[in-house]
């Protein structure tokens, strides 16, 4: 392949070095492994010392909305990787809807987010309010771990999406290409590490009732 | 399958070379394993199996993070070295979660 002897020549002309680039993705995101870690080390304690507070908790939320994110947040990954290929393949606006289908899922994803946290704060469940701290300890430290993972992926979906949109202005400038799409890999690598995240947090809250 | 011997292929070639780009068809097969996987972890939940329902859940979630690691992050297609840190940090927070149980196993 004419393009593949063309690579590393073009590389060195630009100061470019895609697998150390990679690499440093890799590593931030395990920082990020860690700190999703520290939570669910959090939960499954509280879950061992407050069994029955979890139990009836994980019943309270809404199992159809949970799956149905999950399925749309699968599905967003599925549309990144694919808009991979179609940069490689050269099939540039395919690429920008496969990754606008994403954004939009993302928007999805915190609109029925928003729906269920604004149920639960229709019951008087509002992180750091009165009602909550009121309540038995074992519910108190459920929703208010529930409120805090689920915020803390919810503000990664947001940043994710964000960083996906610079992306598609980037391949509209032409600043992302074909031969030159280690940003867009990167920015993948994101949001497949959100999807991980929330394939955890989906049963552990929603299932394990 | 014919999209993990190309790419194997790519990947012999060296570091500086990208191997080829996962088909369309390969990756859509990788979502419908994931929507399978989501399916049968729903179904599953519903079934009262004891201490089980949470053994069976977190495997599922693990089978389905796997192939999201593997396949949507391409690190089957990575060479030795990113693999081996991404190896290391799991051990990390492995032995992070097992000490803490070890701990909180034996408390209540």
């Amino acid at each position: 392949m004419a393009e593949a002897h063309a690579a590393p020549a073009a590389q060195l002309a630009a100061h470019r070095d895609d697998q150390a680039s990679k690499m440093g993705m890799w590593l931030f995101l395990f920082t990020e492994i860690l700190l999703f870690g520290g939570l669910f080390l959090l939960y499954a304690s509280y879950r061992a010392k407050y069994p029955q507070a979890f139990h009836a908790g994980g019943q309270a939320l809404d199992l159809v909305l949970g799956a149905t994110n999950t399925v749309i947040l699968i599905t967003s990954s599925l549309t990144v990787a694919l808009s991979i290929t179609a940069l490689r393949r050269g099939q540039t606006v395919r690429c920008l809807w496969l990754l606008a289908f994403t954004v939009a899922c993302a928007a999805t994803f915190m609109l029925n987010k928003g729906i269920e946290w604004g149920a639960k704060f229709h019951h008087g469940l509002i992180p750091g309010s009165e009602h909550m701290a009121r309540l038995p300890q074992g519910q108190s430290i459920f929703y208010g771990l529930y409120f805090a993972m689920t915020g803390l992926h919810g503000l990664h979906v947001v940043i994710g999406a964000s960083v996906l949109l610079w992306v598609m202005l980037l391949i509209r400038r032409s600043k992302i290409t074909g031969d030159d799409y280690a940003v867009l890999e990167n920015a993948g690598l994101y949001w497949h590490i959100v999807d991980m995240v929330w394939i955890y947090l989906f049963p552990l809250f929603y299932l394990i009732a | 399958m014919h999209d993990t011997t190309t790419a194997a292929r790519g990947a012999e070639h060296g570091a500086d070379r990208p191997h080829e780009p996962l088909s369309y068809r390969f990756l859509l097969l990788v979502w419908l394993g994931l929507m399978c996987l989501t399916a049968t972890t729903v179904a599953v939940s519903r079934i009262e199996l004891g201490a089980l329902n949470i053994v069976a859940a977190l495997g599922l979630a693990g089978a389905k993070a796997s192939l999201v690691i593997f396949f949507f992050m391409h690190l089957k297609y990575e060479n030795w070295i990113i693999k081996g840190m991404v190896f290391m940090a799991f051990v990390v927070l492995a032995i992070a979660i097992g000490l803490t149980f070890v701990d909180v196993g034996y408390r209540y």
